[in-house]
Order: C-alpha cells, then sequence, then structure tokens
C-alpha cells in the first residue's frame, strides 16, 4: 500500500471509518454491525511510465516537444507581428489577426499541455492523506477570545459612558453624508424628470427623413412604404441624441379604406399615419414593418402592434399602443405634425400619467 | 531572532536567508508548499472561472491603453471603409481604432469577450457541481454565499463591458435597461436619471460604466476571489467518496509539484484555448452594427449568453399585466415589465442563494462534511437543482425565440405560447423525473451491492433450474455504494407534553419536520452490513427467488467466480477489481 496515512484527530464523525481492509462478510452467530467500515485505499496501479523505461523516455521527450511548440509559437508571433501589417482591407486584418493568435495560442498551449503531461506522467502519482481538523475553535481557546474582548471593552471604558457612545455612532452615521449628498445632488444632472413627458415634436414642425434631414412631401409617400422619420431641425438641438431619443417616428401610408382605427380625429393625412417608434414596453425601437398584415413588430421582445387600428398590441409584452403622432400638410405639401405626441411616449413609468 | 549559526551556501539558500530574516516565510512554506489537494476532473471547473479571470485582466489592461470612454461626437475617418464619415462617439470610434489600427488589438478584444463568456459558463458550471454534491454543506456555506456574489459581479462584470463600445447593439441593450429601470414603481424615472445622468441616453452612461467596468467589480471580484480561495484552503477541498477518504482525512497529491505543475499548466491551457477562439472566431464584430443610434435595430439581435434569460423572461410576459392605479390618471405600475425583470430573476437568485441554509434547517444536520454527495443520493437536492436549471435553460431558450422561428420556420406566437407553458410545467416535470432516476439509480446501486455483477454464466442444477452466476462486488466497488449516510425526515416531540401542556416552538418543529419530510420522505437507504448477510444466507434471497438446497459452488470450477444467488465464502477482496469513483 502506498499511502501514508497518519492517525486523525478524534473529531471523526464517521464511527466506521478507516478501519483499513477489514471485511463485513459475518458469520452466523455474529452481530451485524450498522454500517460497512471503510475498506481503506485499493492497490496503487502504476502507470506505463512507471514500469516501461521506454515509456518513461518517450513521455520525457513529448514534455520537451511540446515547451518546444511553445517557443516556436512565440517566434511565430514575432515572426506575425513584423511581416503582417495590418493594412487597409479585411483580408490583410484577418491574416494579422489569424496568424498573432495562432502563436500565441501555440506559445501558452505548449507551455500549459507541457507541464500538465509532465505532472500526469512523470511526477510521482502516489496519493497522500492529511488529517483535517474541525473548524471550531476549542473551548479554552474560545473563552479566553472573550477575555480579550472584555478587556478591551473595560479599557475603552466605553460601557459606562453612553453619551460617548451615542457620538460615536451619530458621527459615523452622519459622515458619508458628505460624500453622498454632492453625489446624489449632482449624478441626475437636473433630476427633471418631466421632460420624460414631451418631445421636439411642435406645430408646424417638418417630419424629415432620418437620417439626412430631408422634408418629406405627402405626395412622394406611396402605398405600403415606411419611412423612418426624425422632427426637423434635430441636429441643432442641444442633445440632439437625447431628443432622437424620444422623437423618432415611423410613417407608413396605409389604403385609407384598410384604417380600421386611429388614436385622434383627423391625426393622419390621406391614408398616411405616424407612430411613435420607442416600444411602449422596454423602449426598443420597432422596426419590422409587415406590409401584408399591418403589423408593426418589436425585434427585441416581439411585441406586435397593429397600424392600421390604432397600433393596438396584438401580441407580446406590452400593454399600451404605440403613441400617434398627429400630422397633416403644410402649403408647400410637405408632412408636419398637428402638435406634440399627446401622451408620454416610450415605455411606462410611474408618473407618466400625472 | 538571530541570524542562523552557519551562513547558507548557495544563491537560492542565500535568497531564502535574506527572506525568512525578513518574513518568517520558512513557517509558511513548510505549512503549505505540500498541502494535499484531492483530484477530479470536476474541480477543473471552479479553475477554469479563475484563469478566464486572469486572461480578462490581462487582455482588459490592454485594451484601457486604447479605449476612450468617451460619448463626445467625431466621425471616423479610419482605415474601415464603411464607416467613414459615419458620426461617432469616442468610444465607438476607440473601438475600431484598437481593432483595426493596433496591431493584435482586435485579437486582444476577441479574447477578452470571449474570455467574458467562458468566465461566467465555468462560474455557472462550478457552482452546479458545488450544489449537485453538497460541498455547499457546513463549514462551506459561507463561501457558497461568497461564490454567489462572485456570479452577480461576474454578471454585472459582463453587462457593464459589454455596452462600453458604443455600438447599436449594446445600446439598445442599455436601452431595455432604462426601460426596466423605469418600470421601478415610485422612482424608477428618478434611478433612470441617476444612472444615465439625466435623459437617455446622455453623454455619462459610458464612462460611468467604464469606471464600473474597469476598477468597481474587477476590485471586487478580485477581493471575492481571495476571500473564496482563503476558505478553500482553510476547509480543505472537500473530497469525493471513496475507499480510504474519510471526512476527517484529505487524499490527493501535494500542491508542489503536481498542482504547481497541474494548475499553473491548466491557466497556459485555458488562455491558450481563448487564444485560439480569439484567433480563429470572430465575436461582436460591431463594425458591422454600426455606432448607437436611438432609431435603428437589428432583427435577430442576441445579447450575450448569460443575459438570455432575462431577455426571454421579458419575452414570454403577457402585456395584459400593466394597470394603472388610484384612478384614470393615476400611478402606471408595469407588473409587464417588473414580474419578468424583477420577480423572477429575484425569486431564481434568492432560492440559490438560500438553498444551502434552507437545508440544513430542513435535516437538522450540524456536522461538518467533507465527503461529497454522489448526486444520486440526494434525490430532492438533485431534483431541485435539475427544476431550477430547466426554468433557467427554458428561459434562456424563450431569449432566442426569433432564432428559433427562423432557423425551424415556426410561428413566432406559437413558440412563444409553447415557452409560456413550459415555463410552469417543465421545472415540475424535470423535478419528477430526475427524483425518479435518482432513486432507481439507488436502487441499482442496491441490487449491485446485494447481488453482485451478473456474469452471463448460466448454471444448471441437478433438480434442473437454471441460475445466473453472479460475483459479487469487492469492498471498494461495494464501499462506494453504502458509504454515505441514509437520510431521514427528522422526529420531532409532540405538541403537548405528558401533562398536556402546549409545548414553545413546537409551529417551528412542526414546520421543520414538514419541510424535512418534503426532502426525505421517499428514500432508498444504503444497504447494510446485515441486509447483505440475510441475503446470502439460506432462503432468503429475492432476486433469483430461488430455496434450492445446495448452493451451486461446487458445481462451478476452481476458478469460476464464486456468488450469485447464494454467494458462499468471499473472495480475496482488497486484492483486485476496480475502484469507481
Amino acid at each position: 500500500m502506498s499511502i501514508t496515512q497518519h492517525g486523525h484527530d478524534g473529531h471523526d464523525e464517521q464511527p466506521h471509518a478507516d478501519t483499513a481492509g477489514s471485511d463485513v462478510v459475518l458469520r452466523e452467530g455474529e452481530d451485524s454491525p450498522e454500517r460497512f467500515p471503510n475498506p481503506g485505499f485499493g492497490p496503487h496501479r502504476p502507470r506505463r511510465s512507471d514500469v516501461d523505461p521506454a515509456a518513461n523516455k518517450r513521455a520525457e521527450r513529448q514534455v520537451v516537444a511540446l515547451f518546444a511548440i511553445s517557443i516556436l509559437g512565440t517566434i511565430g508571433f514575432i515572426t506575425a507581428y513584423f511581416a503582417f501589417p495590418l493594412g487597409d482591407s479585411p483580408q490583410t486584418l484577418h491574416r494579422s489577426n489569424l496568424t498573432l493568435g495562432l502563436g500565441l495560442a501555440f506559445a501558452l498551449l505548449g507551455i500549459g499541455l507541457a507541464a500538465v503531461h509532465w505532472a500526469k506522467s512523470l511526477m510521482n502519482d502516489h496519493e497522500k492523506a492529511e488529517d483535517r481538523h474541525a473548524q471550531r475553535s476549542s473551548d479554552q481557546t474560545r473563552a479566553e477570545a472573550v477575555q480579550v474582548l472584555k478587556d478591551g471593552v473595560e479599557d475603552s471604558a466605553i460601557g459606562r459612558r453612553g453619551v460617548l457612545k451615542g457620538a460615536l455612532v451619530s458621527s459615523l452615521a452622519l459622515f458619508p453624508l458628505t460624500i453622498a449628498l454632492p453625489l446624489i445632488g449632482e449624478v441626475g444632472e437636473d433630476w427633471n424628470v418631466r421632460k420624460l413627458k414631451h418631445t421636439m415634436w411642435a406645430k408646424n414642425k417638418k417630419l424629415t427623413i432620418d437620417p439626412t434631414g430631408r422634408p418629406i412631401k405627402a405626395a412622394d409617400v406611396t402605398i405600403g412604404s415606411v419611412v423612418h422619420v426624425i422632427p426637423e431641425g434635430l441636429d441643432e438641438t442641444g442633445a440632439p441624441l437625447d431628443e432622437k431619443a424620444k422623437a423618432v417616428v415611423l410613417l407608413v401610408r396605409l389604403d385609407p379604406r384598410d384604417i380600421k382605427s386611429e388614436q385622434g380625429e383627423g391625426w393622419s393625412y390621406d391614408g398616411i399615419v405616424a407612430f411613435s417608434k420607442i416600444c411602449t414596453h422596454v423602449g426598443c425601437p420597432v422596426a419590422l414593418y409587415e406590409q401584408q398584415t399591418h403589423h408593426l413588430l418589436c425585434p427585441c421582445h416581439q411585441s406586435t402592434f397593429d397600424v392600421a387600428d390604432g397600433a393596438k398590441v396584438v401580441f407580446g409584452p406590452a400593454k399600451r399602443p404605440l403613441p400617434q403622432l398627429p400630422i397633416t400638410v403644410d402649403d408647400e405639401g410637405y408632412l408636419v405634425a398637428q402638435s406634440d405626441f399627446h401622451e408620454p411616449i416610450g415605455p411606462s413609468f410611474w408618473e407618466r400619467l400625472r | 531572532m538571530s541570524a542562523t549559526t552557519a551562513p547558507p551556501s548557495g544563491k537560492a539558500a542565500r535568497t531564502a536567508d535574506y527572506l525568512d530574516q525578513r518574513t518568517g516565510i520558512g513557517t509558511a512554506v513548510k505549512e503549505f508548499a505540500r498541502k494535499i489537494f484531492p483530484d477530479h476532473w470536476s474541480f477543473l471547473l471552479g479553475e477554469i472561472a479563475l484563469y478566464s479571470f486572469v486572461t480578462l485582466l490581462i487582455s482588459g489592461v490592454f485594451l484601457t491603453m486604447f479605449f476612450v470612454p468617451s460619448m463626445a461626437e467625431v466621425h471616423y475617418d479610419g482605415p474601415w471603409p464603411t464607416m467613414h464619415g459615419v458620426e461617432m462617439s469616442e468610444a465607438f470610434a476607440s473601438t475600431l481604432r484598437l481593432s483595426f489600427e493596433v496591431r493584435g488589438g482586435l485579437l486582444m478584444r476577441q479574447i477578452h469577450h470571449w474570455a467574458a463568456l467562458i468566465f461566467m459558463a465555468a462560474i455557472v458550471t462550478h457552482m452546479m457541481r458545488v450544489f449537485f454534491t453538497g460541498a455547499f454543506r457546513k463549514p462551506r456555506e459561507l463561501n457558497w454565499v461568497v461564490g454567489f456574489v462572485l456570479l452577480i459581479l461576474g454578471l454585472a462584470a459582463g453587462f457593464s463591458g459589454y455596452s462600453l463600445p458604443d455600438d447599436v447593439l449594446s445600446g439598445n441593450g442599455l436601452r431595455i435597461t432604462d426601460g426596466v429601470i423605469k418600470a421601478i414603481p415610485i422612482v424608477g424615472s428618478y434611478l433612470s436619471y441617476f444612472v444615465f445622468g439625466g435623459e437617455f441616453p446622455g453623454h455619462d452612461i459610458i464612462p460611468r460604466l467604464f469606471t464600473v467596468h474597469i476598477l468597481l467589480v474587477p476590485g471586487l471580484i478580485l477581493a471575492l476571489i481571495a476571500l473564496h480561495l482563503f476558505f478553500v484552503v482553510l476547509h480543505k477541498h472537500t473530497q469525493y467518496p471513496g475507499s480510504g477518504r474519510t471526512n476527517a482525512n484529505v487524499v490527493g497529491y501535494p500542491l508542489f509539484p503536481i498542482y504547481v505543475a497541474k494548475a499553473g499548466g491548466y491557466f497556459f491551457v485555458v488562455f491558450g484555448v481563448i487564444a485560439l477562439m480569439g484567433a480563429t472566431l470572430s465575436i461582436n464584430p460591431v463594425w458591422n452594427y454600426g455606432p448607437y443610434d436611438p432609431s435603428p435595430v437589428s432583427a435577430g439581435a442576441q445579447p450575450d449568453w448569460y443575459m438570455l434569460f432575462l431577455e426571454g423572461s421579458l419575452r414570454l410576459m403577457p402585456g395584459q399585466t400593466e394597470y394603472v392605479l388610484f384612478g384614470p390618471d393615476g400611478y402606471t405600475l408595469s407588473l409587464n415589465v417588473l414580474i419578468p425583470a424583477v420577480v423572477v430573476p429575484g425569486v431564481l437568485f434568492t432560492l440559490l442563494a438560500l438553498y444551502p441554509f434552507v437545508e440544513s434547517f430542513a435535516t437538522g444536520d450540524k456536522r461538518e462534511h467533507h465527503v461529497l454527495d454522489r448526486p444520486r443520493n440526494r434525490p430532492f437536492r438533485t431534483a431541485f437543482g435539475v427544476s431550477l436549471l430547466t426554468a433557467f435553460f427554458i428561459l434562456v431558450l424563450a431569449g432566442s425565440n426569433d432564432i428559433i422561428a427562423t432557423h425551424f420556420h415556426l410561428s413566432i406566437n406559437d413558440i412563444t405560447w409553447v415557452f409560456r407553458f413550459l415555463f410552469f410545467l417543465g421545472p415540475w416535470a424535470a423535478f419528477v423525473i430526475t427524483k425518479r432516476i435518482c432513486l432507481a439509480l439507488q436502487r441499482k446501486d442496491r441490487e449491485l451491492v446485494l447481488h453482485g455483477h451478473e456474469t452471463g454464466q448460466i448454471v444448471r442444477f441437478a433438480s434442473g433450474e437454471y441460475i445466473e452466476v453472479h460475483k459479487p462486488l469487492d469492498a471498494h466497488e461495494r464501499w462506494l455504494r453504502v458509504q454515505h449516510d441514509p437520510t431521514r425526515p427528522i422526529e420531532i416531540e409532540p405538541a403537548e407534553d405528558s401533562r398536556g401542556v402546549r409545548r414553545k416552538g413546537y409551529r417551528t418543529d412542526r414546520m421543520r419536520q414538514r419541510l424535512s419530510q418534503l426532502f426525505y420522505e421517499d428514500r432508498v437507504e444504503p444497504v447494510t452490513p446485515a441486509e447483505l448477510e440475510a441475503s446470502h444466507s439460506h432462503g432468503e434471497h429475492d432476486a433469483l427467488g430461488s430455496d434450492q438446497e445446495k448452493a451451486p459452488a461446487q458445481l462451478l470450477g476452481e476458478s469460476a467466480p464464486t456468488g450469485g444467488g447464494t454467494r458462499l465464502r468471499p473472495e480475496d477482496e482488497t486484492g483486485h477489481g476496480t475502484r469507481n469513483r
């Protein structure tokens, strides 16, 4: 038996453990123990490299070869770094990435596999045993620890001085305010959450094409087509992305006879309807339009809205229809907004109706 | 302390002497250099997590040299043709630059992203190993909690890093996050302003996520990894049951040299495999997606795998559950977002974090456990774990329902409905089936211990009866199948004592007993020596149902294995045979 087994320390919880080697089949008339005893360690099975010197030598050569592969990998990496510039085309970029990566991979895998192979085939593989000890400290240690703490409390005299204790706790509890106050005060910009309820759409603001900003003539929109729309003058605003995140609109021209309902009387123009593009679920842009069914699908969570029926939800996790932007045309025939949206766009929030 | 009597000779000895005189390092070396660790492939899962984290640190430091965490708008003028003149944030532009204009930059980016996916996968599988083998039991409950917090921090690290390039995919991910935050009652809008520095997207989120991603979260992860490993050393590693392995010892190989070579080498293997992936498998090609813009979105987009369950949860929830409270102009309560994004993951994670404490309450077991359970021997726990995983994976699949729909040409609405039902039925079915499988495997163990292996040898008796000869298990094979403690529901004191007075604390005890019954009512106990003895003795053998007068041993040749229906004498049981673990 090849195991070094030390005695153990008496907190063993398996009473029959470690009675190595004994067998359990009982002769008649003997009392059965309740549990089988642990049979102790099994025999050690030698590896090929333990018994065959040639196999041992071969394993050593394999380990050396693996280290050599690692060295070649590093040399390959350095060569690739100088030999293959990144260039301007996807092909040269790909070549650089592939050769550098393979060099690095070989450099690493060579070392790793060599070390593991060495450990598994050449290093001593006899298992050893160590004792465990209970985590708990002894009663005496515990008593001493408690005494040490008591001595400390006694030395500090805190037990008899309630006001001092209160002052300590209060000052410690209050001082984090010095860091928290400016942080909380400044971190949310102006904290004006009413901005969530309005967009930059307003009376007579032109609907323009995203991203060029070209105004849209009603006559140019064919039936069945979809236009991604931003308000005119978006880029001149202070925070274009913030405004765009609220104001993007999807414009669809339907056959006027297909329109079953709208969110407001006269909000469409000759079959052209405009809805907020921001999903009322959690705010993804609703971008997939199915011409045949007039369904708008949000690709994030598959909320489906019926454009012909006031953008009502027909499937998915959204509850509310996409808000409709009331539109009309100006004197030159360009599409313009009648007003801002009549309700907050995008995902619901606690005070959206207040 | 004074200098040693004889001055040490040799360079190594002199260095050691120098260090030891100043640090007493000799004590630590003596204590730890030959520390024993048990060996098993499943113990490598945690190592993969550790090494992929080191890989993340190495590649991450490289990336910070070139990445600019800024949302200032610039016009692209780099070498990538499709992006010429496109307006984008500096974060996106610098991501393109470090991919296309820094040699090895793209490789490091891909290594970093693959390593993150592997880090999370390794954490989850390591946690599964710990769960199913009961390695979380006393004294390791606290380390389970440390590991659980590491899981959450891993999610935070992954999420914050994923969003940094400021591409259109991750930007929409942030927008979803914003939608979820806004759904939180009362403070939602303010929390959204808190996170984004005003309205979405604002100009602050990328720099803020950058600090979270490269300082806060990795700092916490490093500290908790240190604590996690400190606990491993303090408790000594658990070991699988096997011959010679007891609760009072740890059997394995010494740290030096075996694990220095094996674990050290394994780091290079993990890093090497990730490097190979970075070299050959493209990941997150943001230059195909373009910079973030609130308007476009791509169909079939998937978050990183560890976020899929949240995505799936959001997709499955029906929308009807959004309510307006206190009148028509009242406050909006978006349960259609809160339930899938907060309640469902909250319940799953709370169950996971608290399980060790629930189990120890149910078992009333206050002992230390260092020998691992075979999952079959704890049917309730195993079934519960599989059930939790089933719920998780159904949500993961639901997060890919659009991909499933397009690949298999199915209706997305049908798939969603199927998953809605599966989310409730799947975990329940998985629980029942797993529990039955565990009990059946335990019965098979009993059967093997009692009756041995089938040998395929058929023996005919003089009476004309046939039996098959069974070869008994040797002591090592048997030990694996009988070593575990039988688990029984706890018994409690009656509600009233002998004089009819109601006992205090009875209700807690009763609850505990109910829980314990849930855990251990259905059980198969390990074979006891008495049962084995009984099965060998005359006339009580059930497997063959035979009551033959004479055992068949004399009918067999000298070399034939004895045993089977009626086993006569034990073989040399420690001498041969396989030890299976």
